[in-house]
């Protein structure tokens, strides 16, 4: 009989863990199994009806559009402001550094209503673009601008630790064989780098896709144009729609459950690639 | 010579041209999309004058939001508290099958939406559920209630603590713990004159995060609150409901209030991390 825990003389074992299992059943898995056994109770065809009506969809779209976008801008301006962070030094570096977590920190709602005034037309952004004829709050663009805000930490915070582990005789050996700064970047360092951008990715884009609060304000929340998913539920439970408010749930959830996996897989090609380094 | 040295370029690194390039690019940036929305809501708070600005805070259900939300904050961030402590003791001390699952699990709320969260417990204990009528008959009121704005925000802010505790006291090992049991100790007192000194830095780490979140919490609290003005409004809801109002200097003095608790959590957060690094977990991932 092979043993299930290894032996260990250090006690509290029982306690402890059955502590952890019944706040984690009572806390989450109960609740979230309500939610998937209400909507086995909608039946499939109404289901169906209800998750892929047109209002919808397109708010699933908005949802997961807005978010691959902020996303990808996160990862450009995210992967240079970890490497200046990392690689140079300057005056108020720190205070940069401190800076970046600002977007976990600040209550979403706040976040919101600041957006929403800064990038209203009259706002000191939003009167920028104004004359130009480019609208950023209440339209989709909106939603992008306050997810870049939401997301940017996941990935300094990810790229940041990979590259300050970077191994720089490498970079030496790459300018040594006759490589220019852009080849050795493009070639040796950012390969490197791509698991923790691609992990960076998932975490800022899985975040985005779920977040309500800082969008809400800034997105206009027109149906159809630029209403989020998370909204659509909320709207949904007002009108008393229990099984609509729970089939967006469920879709939401599932997407949610891959996007964990597809995360917990990179953060193990990562760990792999970078256990020899 | 000191020619020589001037034009010495480190050949692994970029140009200095490159490098002024670079950071101007990262600092406008950050300037752009996190300082700017900052100074945002302190402008905006201050616009129409401090009277304004402190008449915000006189008003009755602007008090009962404040307090409802560090009601809300006692009781969902102390639960947690027990809860990471012994989920990392569990964990970080013992070998077991199937750990790796439980550690997923926990980190589950991270990757679910906020209104998902609140809304998990309207299907539970709403008036429609199942438990609906069973607990109307008993008179208790979970949802747009105390009851339900604690759960929503325990929910959320579920894996903080536990997070930041169990690879900090996987580092430490079990060898602190054996020498002290060995030596005659108690398991109580083992784990309070040994495991806690240990983790103490990273214990208050994760209760500023854990804080920071239950007091701001907004998606996950708007779901199960019902809204009622002084009674299931916290803070971030009241901020919602005077903007909606187009009371935007009041909504922006009460904003005022949460990005102070939010820049006091991140200069904590910098201190402990600077002073502290090696001994929270959180400090050596960066």
């Amino acid at each position: 009989m092979t043993r299930w825990r290894q032996p260990s003389i250090l006690p509290g074992f029982g306690l402890t863990l059955g502590y952890t299992l019944l706040y984690l059943t009572l806390i989450i898995l109960v609740p979230l199994a309500a939610l998937v056994w209400r909507s086995t109770g909608i039946g499939w065809s109404a289901f169906w009806a209800l998750a892929f009506d047109q209002r919808t969809l397109l708010a699933l779209r908005v949802s997961f559009g807005a978010a691959l976008i902020a996303a990808a801008v996160n990862v450009v301006f995210g992967v240079v402001v970890a490497w200046v962070l990392v690689r140079y030094d300057f005056p108020g570096r720190r205070l940069v550094d401190a800076i970046i977590d600002l977007p976990f920190a600040l209550p979403t709602a706040v976040a919101g209503i600041s957006l929403a005034a800064l990038y209203a037309p009259k706002g000191w952004i939003g009167q920028i673009f104004a004359p130009l004829g480019i609208k950023i709050a209440f339209t989709p663009l909106g939603i992008v601008i306050a997810l870049i805000f939401v997301g940017l930490p996941f990935v300094v915070r990810t790229v940041q630790p990979v590259m300050a582990e970077l191994d720089r005789e490498v970079e030496e050996a790459a300018a040594t064989l006759g490589a220019n700064r852009f080849q050795t970047l493009a070639q040796v360092v950012l390969p490197m780098l791509v698991p923790a951008i691609l992990t960076g990715f998932a975490l800022a884009f899985a975040r985005a896709v779920g977040e309500y609060g800082s969008v809400i304000f800034i997105a206009g929340n027109v149906p159809y144009v630029s209403e989020i998913a998370p909204l659509l539920i909320v709207i949904r439970l007002e009108e008393f729609n229990y099984a609509g408010a729970t089939s967006i749930a469920c879709i939401m959830l599932i997407i949610s459950f891959c996007m964990l996996l597809i995360i917990n897989m990179l953060q193990m090609w990562s760990r792999r690639r970078y256990s020899n380094v | 010579m000191s020619e020589a040295v001037s034009r010495y370029r480190d050949p692994a690194g970029e140009s200095p041209t490159w490098r002024v390039l670079l950071t101007l690019v990262a600092v406008a940036f950050l300037a752009i999309v996190v300082i700017l929305p900052l100074i945002t809501v302190f402008y905006e708070a201050f616009r129409k004058g401090a009277a304004a600005f402190f008449e915000a805070f006189q008003e009755p259900d602007a008090i009962a939001a404040i307090r409802l939300t560090l009601t809300v904050a006692a009781i969902a961030v102390p639960l947690n508290l027990v809860f990471g402590v012994a989920a990392a003791w569990a964990i970080a001390k013992f070998d077991f099958r199937g750990k790796t699952f439980l550690v997923t699990l926990i980190d589950l709320p991270f990757s679910i939406s906020p209104v998902i969260s609140g809304l998990v417990y309207v299907l539970l204990f709403g008036a429609q559920s199942y438990l609906g009528p069973i607990l109307k008959s008993q008179g208790i009121q979970i949802i747009f209630a105390l009851p339900g704005i604690v759960l929503a925000t325990v929910f959320v802010t579920f894996p903080f603590i536990a997070r930041e505790l169990i690879p900090l006291m996987q580092e430490q090992g079990t060898g602190d713990e054996e020498a002290a049991l060995s030596l005659g100790a108690t398991g109580w007192q083992t784990f309070w004159y040994v495991t806690l000194p240990n983790v103490k830095w990273g214990l208050l780490y994760g209760v500023l995060l854990c804080n920071a979140r239950a007091m701001g919490e907004f998606g996950a609290v708007s779901v199960v609150s019902g809204h009622v003005r002084g009674l299931t409004e916290t803070m971030p809801l009241h901020i919602e409901i005077l903007y909606n109002e187009y009371n935007f200097a009041a909504a922006f003095a009460i904003a005022t209030l949460l990005a102070l608790l939010a820049l006091v959590t991140l200069a904590l957060k910098t201190l402990l991390e600077l002073r502290y690094g090696d001994e929270i977990a959180a400090g050596r991932k960066h």
